[in-house]
């Protein structure tokens, strides 16, 4: 029996992804395209948030979509019939989207001739925490019938994003969500997110997230 | 949820530095794995112990450190161990300050590895 002997390999495990993700982030900041990863829990209001997004902005930015759902191709196709660029990603029940996906979706769209790109992420709060996608900004919904404890129980998620919007809030008198201890839970954990309540549904809020979007993507575009 | 990504990307380096190194059957692997990650040892294990079927690291053992989640207070810049069940909730030490950034938990490493 040979001796047991000891290898050093001192690598990070998710190197080559963040290799990837550095790279679509440097390509996308040449043609001065701005790179958003939506994420949140299954149902609370990714694709309406991203329709709503369209109506508000459709005239003054040029929009474009990648659909990251499970196995399916009605939420593209409900982007797609805004008239706005969009590719559906065949993520095959993976519970994330990786930055090498990312490129795969760049590639199907006119990437060089949008402002802003929309990553819709895979419904889940853990697995996207994790992976960097190759995003400028990372921005997630909680919506309020998820409840006020999420940041508890996901914190990853909560700590590595810009913007969380909390969508639904014309359900807040139905419920017991504790609209305050959200507040600081989350800011304990991410003191530098920006937190915008809207409803998909009444519009309520949802200016405050587009103008929010909009002095970001001109911080973008001037930054080198 | 995510272990089967993780886990190529553990055998791909793996066998990479084996190659390297003529190694004829890796014995164990030590990784250093943050707190914060959702991944389950069990899970790592076993899909590893299928991914690997008929390369130099079938049959190795997968030795997991888990690395504590370290944060800093925003206020008096004091760090501290949290757990991840406690971080929306914490409360500095030192100051009483309830605003943290995080400094460390969220390790995907491979250390080294024992081989034959």
């Amino acid at each position: 029996m040979d001796e047991v002997r000891l290898i050093e390999v001192k690598e990070e495990i998710l190197a080559d992804n963040v290799k990837v993700a550095a790279e679509v982030r440097e390509q996308l900041r040449n043609t001065k395209t701005m790179l958003l990863n939506l994420m949140s829990s299954p149902g609370s209001g990714k694709t309406s948030l991203i329709l709503q997004t369209i109506a508000k902005l459709k005239g003054e930015l040029r929009l474009g979509v990648i659909e990251a759902d499970i196995e399916s191709k009605v939420d593209a196709e409900k982007v797609a019939a805004q008239g706005i660029s969009a590719v559906q990603l065949r993520t095959g029940g993976f519970c994330h989207v990786d930055a090498t996906m990312v490129t795969q979706g760049i590639k199907a769209l006119p990437a060089k001739d949008l402002d802003i790109i929309i990553i819709e992420n895979v419904g889940n709060l853990v697995c996207p925490a994790e992976f960097d996608t190759g995003a400028h900004k990372n921005v997630m919904i909680l919506s309020v019938p998820e409840g006020d404890d999420k940041p508890l129980k996901y914190p990853l998620m909560f700590s590595i994003c810009d913007v969380l919007l909390v969508n639904k809030i014309d359900y807040l008198s139905l419920s017991n969500f504790d609209i305050s201890a959200l507040r600081k839970r989350v800011l304990a954990l991410n003191p530098d997110i920006n937190i915008i309540e809207v409803s998909c549904v009444t519009g309520a809020g949802i200016e405050g997230w587009t103008n929010w979007l909009k002095g970001e993507f001109d911080i973008f575009k001037q930054s080198k | 949820m995510h272990e089967l990504p993780v886990t190529e990307s553990i055998l791909k380096i793996v066998l990479k530095h084996a190659e390297k190194n003529n190694v004829r059957q890796v014995v164990a692997i030590h990784l250093q794995i943050g707190k914060l990650s959702d991944l389950e040892d069990e899970w790592i294990q076993r899909y590893f112990d299928y991914l690997s079927k008929d390369t130099a690291a079938q049959g190795a053992k997968l030795k997991i450190e888990r690395m504590p989640i370290m944060v800093q207070c925003t206020d008096c810049s004091t760090s501290y161990e949290a757990e991840a069940t406690n971080l929306g909730e914490l409360i500095c030490p030192a100051c009483g300050g309830k605003n943290i950034t995080l400094v460390s938990g969220r390790e995907y490493y491979i250390k080294e590895m024992e081989v034959q």
